[in-house]
């Protein structure tokens, strides 16, 4: 209690304190909340990609082709680099 | 740390693991950042000691009252979000010698984050000087301004960096803006600091009067605002390098 009534306020002024300490939080939170939201996108895409992969495996096909061109674009990229 | 390959498709050893798997090196789940839970959790101790010191230790200042207890968040925002610039520059450097686009995301999420920073040093200072002096802004108070002026020099740093299309120059430019930029920031300081007004209180340096508590206090909050951002940033890292490894996966599996 003492220690309390050394560090706590007894003037007005406590509201913009107040309004400052809330400021920042809410900007974290706000940030965090984007986060958040991006996070759900990533998963959802992560997700997609994991059932779409699944059924490539299952039923090799036009995807499957398509698939095999992506690698064979990031190989010829791979030995652009190391050129 | 391995997942950002010099080119967008990826190279890196975590691009040729089938998609979907997931590190199972890293204690907390995370593909990229093992440590990033642990920083998470010291992050949100170091904030709660440092509101428990703010208004349950440290007294109230003599001269200014209960309003000096913004002082233990908004000097900490301003010293992060400086010296965020500055590490944005020092990354920067880092980019133009390696060339390796590791250090361009570095830099790019070390200014970004300050920004944000800069943004609440922005608002939090105001609320302050409405409380102390009696008005939002003061046009005659050089630390202000030259903050202000800091805050939009590195606003413009967005625009300018996609404004440009081709990947390599975007970078390249972004760093060479990022390290002038950089180096204004100090000089910035100094030059406040050698300018006449001592209206602004002055918290470091020789004149510097502050009692034992509310020193401890500071240092306190001064670590507690660090690890707040760079557990922001390790967490922006960390998003941009999954959505960077989710499009290389997308390109191979045939998706786009």
């Amino acid at each position: 209690m003492i220690l309390a009534a050394q560090t706590l306020p007894e003037s007005s002024h406590s509201g913009y304190v107040a309004a400052a300490y809330i400021v920042f939080f809410v900007l974290v939170l706000v940030y965090v909340a984007i986060m958040a939201f991006r996070l759900t996108r990533v998963e959802r895409s992560v997700r997609e990609q994991g059932g779409e992969a699944a059924a490539g495996d299952d039923a090799p096909g036009e995807r499957g082709d398509a698939a095999a061109r992506g690698r064979e674009q990031e190989r010829d990229e791979r030995e652009r680099e190391v050129v | 740390m391995k997942s950002w390959s010099r080119h967008p498709a990826g190279s890196s050893e975590m691009d040729r693991r089938p998609p979907g798997a997931v590190n199972r090196d890293s204690p907390a789940g995370s593909p990229f950042l093992p440590g990033l839970r642990a920083l998470s959790v010291t992050t949100v101790l170091a904030f709660c000691a440092s509101l428990s010191l703010v208004f349950f230790y440290v007294p109230i200042e003599a001269e200014e009252g209960f309003v000096q207890k913004i002082f233990y968040l908004h000097v900490p925002l301003a010293i992060v979000s400086l010296g965020g610039f500055v590490l944005g520059g020092l990354l920067a450097i880092a980019h133009l010698r390696t060339r390796d686009a590791r250090w361009d995301l570095r830099s790019y999420v070390a200014i970004h984050m300050s920004l944000i920073f800069g943004a609440a040093v922005l608002i939090t200072g105001s609320i302050w000087a409405r409380a102390s002096w009696g008005h939002w802004w003061v046009w005659d108070e050089p630390t202000l301004v030259s903050f202000l002026i800091v805050f939009l020099l590195y606003a413009t740093y967005q625009p300018l960096r996609f404004a440009i299309e081709d990947p390599e120059r975007q970078a390249r430019y972004a760093s060479v803006f990022a390290v002038t930029a950089g180096a204004f920031v100090p000089l910035n300081f100094i030059a406040v600091r050698l300018s006449a007004s001592y209206v602004h209180p002055r918290v470091l340096g020789a004149a510097s009067n502050l009692p034992g508590s509310m020193a401890f206090t500071f240092l306190v909050s001064l670590v507690a605002m660090a690890l707040l951002y760079a557990t922001l940033c390790s967490y922006e890292l960390a998003a941009k390098r999954t959505r960077i490894l989710l499009k290389a996966r997308s390109r191979i599996l045939g998706f786009q």
